[in-house]
């Protein structure tokens, strides 16, 4: 672990990989929730980073978290969100070609990973999710879309993700959900925070009334302009 | 979250009709204290306050005021704590009829101000009487006024703040004409002075810049060289981010670098090395290795530097 000086009040902590983004990320969590951690504006995963911004004291924070124990983040112990999922993403043929698999085996590949949502980043809500095989890597598209509609399930990389709102995007789209991934009404706004754990369920029907336990209400969400 | 009166402030009042000012009986879900109507948006007027902090692990953008001092300023000047909202402007001014009788005050870029048709102080209290119009014109110098009402613009908040973030599209949308935002309960009286001292915008930015995560990233030496190259403020400059043009920093590395967390005020080196300064709106997290971070309390005049504007940056240590 290496802690970079990012400006006067920030560092940017280099973990080495995703799984120790995880446990550095939940283990910054559960003190800041013990009131161990001294104050921090915002603590923001990314895939093999942590950046701690607004910190009155980087150095002596860059210190004490060279002597940290920290623990694997705990799987399975947090939140699982179980999201319904038709598969009838345009490019799922192609992701299907690039795996050597018919397109059916696509929807059997993603619904049986175990996915963690590792950061956030993109536009609101929008969770890169780790958990698929290391062989299942899909490239982006070459071209982007200049509109993937909300609720896009969607490939790139060794991520996967759900479009929060229609927006221009890259990824391979492999189905569609109906579950609002973004209500700034809502506590916490985003479905999919740092840490949650996701599934991908087939939904029974062609509008996905089968929904799981503890699936989002479905309602397409809205948006506007794009990053 | 921030105005008296804030969240569940209904809706404005119908046309015409002044609302009672709401120093009386009333607190958190009483009605609008009062309200303004959109004459002149200008090209991008938006309502700002000190923005969002503490989402960004769910990819939302800090927000706020670019130009912070004169957002707080204008606060000061009618009696407004700083977490009030102001609209903030871009280079043409906006002009705004008033519903109810308030004080305003027009701070940031200097520019002429016109209040019910005569020409009014810049920087100072001024009383508008209901209906009055309150016109800001073109930035003089600079490029972002603020225009502060006593009891702030009482738009719906998202996420405890009522700022625009242009990058998301979180908060109220940029004005258009006949657009009407409550106004929140005055707080406090208006400021006793006839002018306040407000720093001009710079002809030429100076931007200090600190260490970065990533200057290995670079040649060496390179922070120090980009302190002796000039720089101008490119036009593509935005809420997001102040773009340049100038020499390249040449880079060591031409990996590509995971996307990490970004803060405010990083200075993000893209593909063809022109640097760019990340301001309130920017994404939370970006992919291009930031040479330095260039510090809050400098970042309200890259907010005022128009394009074309000559700038520096000024390596420091600490």
């Amino acid at each position: 672990m290496r802690a970079l000086p990012v400006g006067r009040h920030a560092l940017l902590v280099e973990t080495g990989g995703p799984e120790a983004t995880a446990a550095l990320h939940a283990e910054l969590e559960r003190r800041r929730a013990a009131g161990l951690l001294p104050p921090v504006r915002e603590i923001v995963p990314a895939e093999r980073t942590v950046l701690l911004d607004g910190v009155a004291e980087p150095r002596a924070l860059a210190a004490d978290l060279a002597r940290w124990e920290i623990p694997p983040a705990p799987r399975g112990a947090g939140r699982e969100i179980r999201l319904t999922v038709r598969w009838d993403g345009p490019d799922l043929a192609e992701v299907a070609a690039a795996w050597r698999v018919r397109p059916e085996e696509v929807a059997e590949i993603v619904g049986g990973a175990r996915f963690r949502v590792a950061f956030c980043g993109f536009a609101p809500g929008f969770g890169y999710l780790t958990g698929l095989p290391e062989r299942y890597r899909v490239p982006r598209r070459p071209t982007p879309r200049t509109a993937v509609p909300a609720g896009s399930v969607a490939l790139a990389g060794r991520y996967a993700g759900v479009y929060p709102r229609s927006s221009p995007g890259g990824w391979q789209l492999v189905g569609s959900t109906d579950a609002v991934l973004w209500d700034p009404g809502r506590e916490p706004a985003a479905l999919l925070v740092p840490g949650t754990g996701v599934r991908f369920v087939t939904a029974a029907g062609a509008r996905g009334t089968g929904a799981a336990a503890e699936d989002a209400p479905g309602r397409p969400g809205g948006g506007e302009g794009a990053p | 979250m921030t105005a008296p009166g804030g969240p569940g402030t209904g809706a404005p009042p119908a046309a015409g009709v002044p609302a009672a000012r709401g120093r009386g009986p009333g607190g958190p879900g009483a009605g609008p204290a009062g309200a303004l109507r959109v004459v002149r948006p200008g090209a991008l007027t938006t309502v700002q306050d000190l923005g969002r902090g503490g989402h960004a692990q769910l990819g939302v953008p800090h927000s706020g005021a670019l130009d912070g001092p004169a957002h707080r300023l204008a606060n000061r000047l009618v009696g407004n704590p700083p977490s009030a909202a102001t609209l903030e402007t871009t280079a043409d001014g906006c002009a705004v009829r008033v519903l109810t009788a308030v004080t305003a005050a027009v701070t940031g870029a200097p520019c002429a101000v016109r209040a019910g048709g005569r020409p009014a102080p810049w920087g100072a209290p001024l009383r508008l009487r209901a209906g009055a119009v309150l016109e800001v014109g073109p930035a003089v110098r600079g490029l972002r006024s603020y225009l502060a009402f006593a009891g702030g613009v009482a738009a719906e908040p998202v996420l405890g703040s009522r700022s625009r973030d242009l990058l998301s599209g979180l908060g109220p949308p940029p004005l258009t004409a006949g657009d009407e935002f409550p106004l929140g309960a005055p707080s406090g009286p208006p400021a006793r002075v006839d002018a306040a001292p407000c720093p001009g915008p710079p002809d030429e930015l100076l931007l200090p810049l600190l260490p970065g995560p990533r200057e290995d990233w670079f040649a060496p030496g390179a922070r120090r060289a980009l302190g002796r190259a000039r720089y101008t403020v490119a036009p593509a400059s935005n809420r997001i981010a102040l773009r340049t043009t100038g020499p390249a920093v040449r880079r060591a590395r031409e990996d590509e670098l995971p996307s990490e967390g970004m803060v405010s005020g990083a200075v993000q080196v893209p593909p063809d090395g022109l640097p760019v300064v990340f301001l309130a709106d920017h994404p939370v997290t970006g992919g291009y290795p930031v040479i330095g971070v260039v510090p809050e309390e400098a970042l309200w005049a890259a907010a005022q530097a128009r394009p074309g504007t000559p700038l520096r940056f000024v390596p420091t240590a600490r």
